[in-house]
């Protein structure tokens, strides 16, 4: 270190060093930026005793405002539950074919179920309950299990082909091709038949041998005119709607390996009031019979 | 200005202040990381949490491997928004045998914490296939080759002992069978009786519908385990925690 230089009159003070004649300046700190940090530590002081913060043997410190995540996000959710509570008592004591005649059920309903369907339901049916390959569009009149409320409501608490709820609606189509029960001639020609019944272009000679095989293995479930059977959700085959699609690779790639669709129990997630919520919206989209 | 002198002894000695850089580091942090070790609602049992069998173990590493956790995270906070939407919010026990965890940071799409059992394996496979089928909206990336990759267990036992030596309570049993459960779990026909006793609750199809057990199939089992372990009907939360 270099000595300290002689300073002129009114200038700033040096640091005292220098390197090669370049001496540093030594500015006061801003007396704002200053208090500006000395505030924020008074600040810290305060925080961490008012909040959580410094760990002991077992636990932190609670600090005196005694504030926790836990207890916050409850004392929310009661908030809510309990402005919701007589609304959700009304909706439960409610025969599920009453709802629709109150004004009040059906506006809490509306809102409430729309938003369970988006939260829970849309990732499968979509998000304007239109559906997609596999999953059921819950916009049109063609029920597999059923349209009316009860039936949307127990489709809905106890799930299809679902392990977790024993309740939960159950049918399973054979595996006619890869279990051997149909030779590949024959769910040719039943794939042309389910293609004449449902009014498309097909082949005349391989339906009327179709109609036979049709007879033969598939009236038990679908009916003996393949309208289908809601009880073991058969569907109907006469109509142009379609789940897994109604084209011949389709048609034949059902026929061989089956379909097996499963919605979880959401009465075992949901509460009681949730589902109601969500089967009251589900009738309402215009296919609710 | 007497200690602003004796500072100078460490700004003009390079060797004085890296030794005591180094010693405030380490004193901060101990005092930020050693207390999660001990402090009790850091450490909170809870009952349900139990290692993941070999099918879930591996279908964790596709998922670490495919960089799901760069959009999802798995760790639902404790807001009403976040409890309404995904279910009961995390608590530090149901990630204590995730190594590394996958809390994530970022979702670019939902959290997963909670989504096993929430849809189909059927719907998975779509899902993972071709997510716009299900979701017009969504701006996920196709996964459908992992139905074409098969896997062979070869090296599962090895990849469990990894885990029990960081921690994990693989038994000897657990790490001995760990190929036959690897099997069994994708074999809705296999004889489940001793991986079921192994990992409770554990669940077992052949989720990728298809023949021989691929990618698709570990990932969804391990999709399918988020978030079930712990049964929240019986679970009671301690405020002060």
């Amino acid at each position: 270190m270099s000595k300290k230089p002689k300073q002129m009159k009114g200038e700033v003070e040096t640091t005292g060093h220098e390197w090669d004649g370049i001496a540093e300046y030594n500015h006061p700190l801003p007396r704002w930026w200053l208090w500006t940090l000395y505030a924020t530590i008074i600040w810290a002081i305060a925080y961490t005793i008012a909040y959580p913060a410094w760990p002991l043997i077992t636990h932190a410190t609670r600090g005196v405002l005694h504030q926790s995540n836990r207890a916050d996000v409850a004392a929310e959710i009661k908030r809510y539950d309990e402005a919701n509570a007589p609304v959700e008592a009304k909706l439960v004591a409610t025969d599920l074919t009453a709802i629709a005649a109150n004004p009040d059920l059906v506006n809490y309903t509306q809102n409430a179920g729309g938003a369970v369907f988006r939260t829970w339901c849309a990732q499968c049916h979509g998000s304007g309950a239109a559906g997609a390959k596999g999953f059921p569009n819950l916009n049109d009149d063609d029920w597999l299990w059923g349209g009316t409320i009860e039936d949307i409501y127990t489709t809905i608490s106890h799930g299809v082909r679902n392990t977790t709820d024993p309740d939960a609606r159950y049918s399973e189509m054979p595996r006619f091709g890869a279990d051997g029960l149909l030779e590949p001639a024959q769910i040719d020609q039943v794939v042309q038949y389910v293609l004449q019944i449902s009014g498309q272009d097909h082949d005349a000679a391989l339906a009327s041998e179709g109609a036979t095989v049709f007879a033969d293995n598939c009236t038990a479930c679908h009916g003996e005119e393949g309208k289908g059977d809601r009880s073991v959700g058969a569907p109907n085959l006469t109509d142009a709607i379609w789940l897994y699609g109604g084209d011949v690779k389709s048609l034949t790639e059902t026929v061989t390996n089956a379909r097996f669709g499963v919605m979880p129990a959401w009465g075992q997630r949901l509460s009681e009031s949730d589902v109601r919520a969500v089967a009251s919206w589900v009738h309402s989209r215009g296919g609710g019979e | 200005m007497g200690i602003l002198e004796k500072h100078k002894f460490l700004e003009t000695n390079a060797t004085a202040l890296l030794i005591g850089a180094f010693a405030v580091v380490t004193i901060g942090g101990i005092v930020e990381i050693a207390p999660l070790f001990y402090l009790q609602n850091t450490i909170e049992k809870v009952e349900g949490v139990r290692p993941y069998t070999p099918l879930e173990l591996t279908g964790r590493d596709i998922y670490v491997r495919e960089g799901c956790y760069v959009c999802h995270s798995q760790m639902i906070r404790p807001m009403r928004d976040e409890v309404e939407r995904y279910g009961h919010y995390s608590l530090a026990a149901e990630s204590m045998y995730d190594h590394p965890f996958q809390w994530g940071s970022k979702r670019t799409g939902p959290d997963l914490a909670r989504v096993g059992g929430r849809y189909s394996n059927e719907w998975h496979v779509d899902h993972l296939t071709n997510p716009q089928s299900v979701v017009p909206e969504s701006v996920m990336p196709k996964y459908g080759f992992l139905a074409n990759r098969l896997i062979e267990p070869t090296y599962i036992e090895e990849r469990l002992k990894t885990d029990a030596l960081v921690g994990v309570p693989y038994t000897s049993e657990m790490i001995e069978q760990a190929k036959a459960d690897f099997a069994a779990q994708a074999n809705p026909d296999a004889d489940t009786a001793g991986l079921e006793e192994r990992y409770a609750k554990a669940n077992v199809a052949n989720f990728d519908g298809q023949p021989g057990i691929s990618e698709m199939d570990a990932l969804v089992a391990y999709l399918q385990v988020l978030g079930t372990m712990v049964d929240f009907s019986t679970f009671q939360p301690d405020p002060d925690r």
